[in-house]
C-alpha cells in the first residue's frame, strides 16, 4: 500500500461521488451529461495487473449503474475501454509506450488529444447503444454519442489540464 | 489438459474480459426486462444513503418553488372541501363503521429523477418501511408520475411514465374510451395515448385523466391535454400527443397511492379466472 495505490483508491471514491451527486444530474440542453467517471480508466497506471484493472473498472462501471438503474450499461462500456487501452495507448503515444516511459502529465497536447479521444468515443458510443438498445433508433444513439462525446471530452481536457500534478 | 491450462493462463485476461462483459450484458437486458427481480438498483443502503446526503445539502435550493405549489394545492383542497360541505349538509352523514377510505396517500421526497434517457427512473426517499410496496401509483398534485417496480428498507424505485417499458391505462374526461400511455423518448413534458378508438371525438385541449381500470391508479386523476392526434397505419385508432400536466423535469414532492381494495378487486379476478 504505497502513496500512488492511495491516490488511485482516493480518485476512483472522489470521481464517484461526483458522477452520482453532481455531473448525472446537470442534463444540458435536457439531455447532455458529461461522464467524467473515466477518467480514472484514462489515468490508471500503464503497468497495473491487467486483471485488477479490468475488476476494478466493471466495479466502476456497475456503481454508476447502480445509482442510475441502468442495469449494466456503464459497466459493459467501462470494461471494454479497459480491455482495449493497450492497444489505444500503443496507437497513440507509439514508442514511447513501448518503453512504458508515457505519463499522460508530460507528453504533448496533441498525443493526449488523441488518446482521450479515441476512449471517450468508444465508451459512449457503447454507452448509449445499450441504452438505447435498439437499431431503429440508430440516429438517436449517433447523436447522443456525438454531443456527449464533445461534452464528456472538454470538461476531461480540462479538469486533466487543471489538476495536472506539479511534480511529475 | 497441460494445453487447456496453458491457453486458459495464456488468454486469462480475454476470459476475464468476456466474463465481465456477459455478465454486464446480462444486467443490461434484465434491467429491459419489466418486472423483473433486479440486483443491481439505487434502492440499496449506500447510494440511497449518498442521495440523502446530497438531499441534505440541495432541498433548500428549491424551497421556494415548492412552498409555491405547496400553496397552490391548498388552494385546490380548500375549495373543494368548501363545496363539499354544502353537498355534505344537504345529504346524509356516513355512517362511522364505513370510513376506511378505498385509498391511501403517503407522502414521498425524490432523491434523484431522471428525464433524459430513454428508461426512466425515479428513486423516493420511501420503502417498506413505510408500508410501500411495488405496484403503488405515483402522482403529485397535477397528476400521474409513474409506478413503483422495486422497494429495499428505506428507498423505492419508481418506474416513471417517460420509460419505454411503461404502458398505464388512460381515458378522455369527456367520453370513456380509453388507450395506453407510452412515451416515445422525445420530449420529457409530452407522452402519446395509443390505441384510442377511431370513434373517439377528440378536440385540441381536451383532457386526459387516469380512468380507474386498474387497481393503480383512482378513477380521474389528471394526466394531460391533447396536443396534436392522428391515426395510426392501420387507421382504426388514434395516436394522441399528450402535453402533460406534471413538469417532469422539476419533482419535488411526490404521493403513492395504496389501494386498500386491491386485494379485493384481485380475488374476485381470480375467482373468475377460475371459474
Amino acid at each position: 500500500m504505497n502513496n500512488s495505490t492511495t491516490l488511485h483508491i482516493a480518485r476512483f471514491l472522489l470521481l464517484v461521488v461526483v458522477q452520482i451527486t453532481v455531473l448525472n444530474q446537470i442534463n444540458f440542453l435536457g439531455f447532455l451529461n458529461p461522464y467524467l467517471y473515466i477518467i480514472f480508466i484514462l489515468l490508471a497506471p500503464i503497468n497495473i495487473n491487467r486483471s485488477l484493472f479490468l475488476v476494478v473498472s466493471f466495479l466502476l462501471g456497475l456503481i454508476i449503474d447502480m445509482s442510475g438503474d441502468s442495469g449494466g450499461i456503464h459497466a459493459a462500456a467501462c470494461v471494454t475501454i479497459a480491455y482495449i487501452r493497450p492497444v489505444i495507448l500503443r496507437s497513440s503515444f507509439g514508442l514511447s509506450y513501448e518503453f512504458q516511459t508515457v505519463k499522460l502529465g508530460n507528453v504533448s497536447f496533441g498525443e493526449r488529444l488523441v488518446y482521450v479521444t479515441l476512449m471517450v468515443l468508444i465508451h459512449h458510443l457503447i454507452l448509449f447503444s445499450l441504452e438505447i438498445f435498439n437499431f431503429s433508433h440508430i440516429l438517436l444513439i449517433a447523436k447522443k454519442t456525438l454531443f456527449s462525446s464533445v461534452f464528456t471530452l472538454v470538461v476531461t481536457m480540462l479538469v486533466l489540464v487543471l489538476f495536472r500534478r506539479r511534480d511529475s | 489438459m497441460q494445453q487447456i491450462i496453458n491457453f486458459l493462463i495464456r488468454n486469462k485476461n480475454s476470459l476475464l474480459y468476456l466474463l465481465l462483459l456477459f455478465l454486464s450484458l446480462f444486467f443490461t437486458v434484465q434491467s429491459h426486462t419489466y418486472h423483473k427481480s433486479k440486483f443491481i438498483t439505487s434502492t440499496n443502503f449506500f447510494i440511497g444513503g449518498l442521495y440523502n446526503w446530497q438531499q441534505g445539502v440541495t432541498q433548500y435550493f428549491d424551497l421556494k418553488s415548492e412552498n409555491e405549489k405547496l400553496l397552490e394545492e391548498n388552494k385546490k383542497l380548500r375549495n373543494r372541501i368548501s363545496s363539499l360541505q354544502v353537498q355534505d349538509s344537504l345529504t346524509s352523514y356516513i355512517d362511522s363503521t364505513s370510513f376506511a377510505t378505498p385509498y391511501l396517500y403517503i407522502k414521498a421526497n425524490v432523491y434523484r429523477n431522471d428525464y433524459s434517457k430513454l428508461d426512466n427512473y425515479i428513486l423516493l426517499n420511501k420503502g417498506s418501511k413505510d408500508s410501500i410496496q411495488p405496484d403503488m401509483g405515483v402522482i403529485t398534485d397535477k397528476g400521474i408520475v409513474g409506478i413503483v417496480e422495486s422497494v429495499s428498507n428505506n428507498y423505492s424505485s419508481v418506474i416513471s411514465i417517460l420509460n419505454s417499458n411503461s404502458s398505464i391505462n388512460a381515458g378522455l374526461k369527456k367520453s370513456n374510451q380509453y388507450g395506453s400511455l407510452v412515451w416515445n423518448g422525445k420530449n420529457p413534458n409530452v407522452v402519446q395515448l395509443e390505441t384510442v378508438p377511431r370513434q373517439a371525438l377528440l378536440k385540441i385541449g381536451d383532457t386526459i385523466i387516469t380512468n380507474g381500470r386498474s387497481t393503480i391508479f383512482p378513477k380521474g386523476i389528471g394526466i394531460g391535454t391533447i396536443l396534436d392526434y392522428k391515426l395510426d397505419r392501420s387507421q382504426n385508432y388514434y395516436t394522441i400527443d399528450v402535453k402533460l400536466f406534471n413538469d417532469m423535469t422539476d419533482l419535488g414532492y411526490v404521493y403513492t397511492i395504496q389501494s386498500n381494495r386491491k386485494e379485493e378487486i384481485q380475488e374476485l379476478v381470480k375467482t373468475q379466472n377460475e371459474q
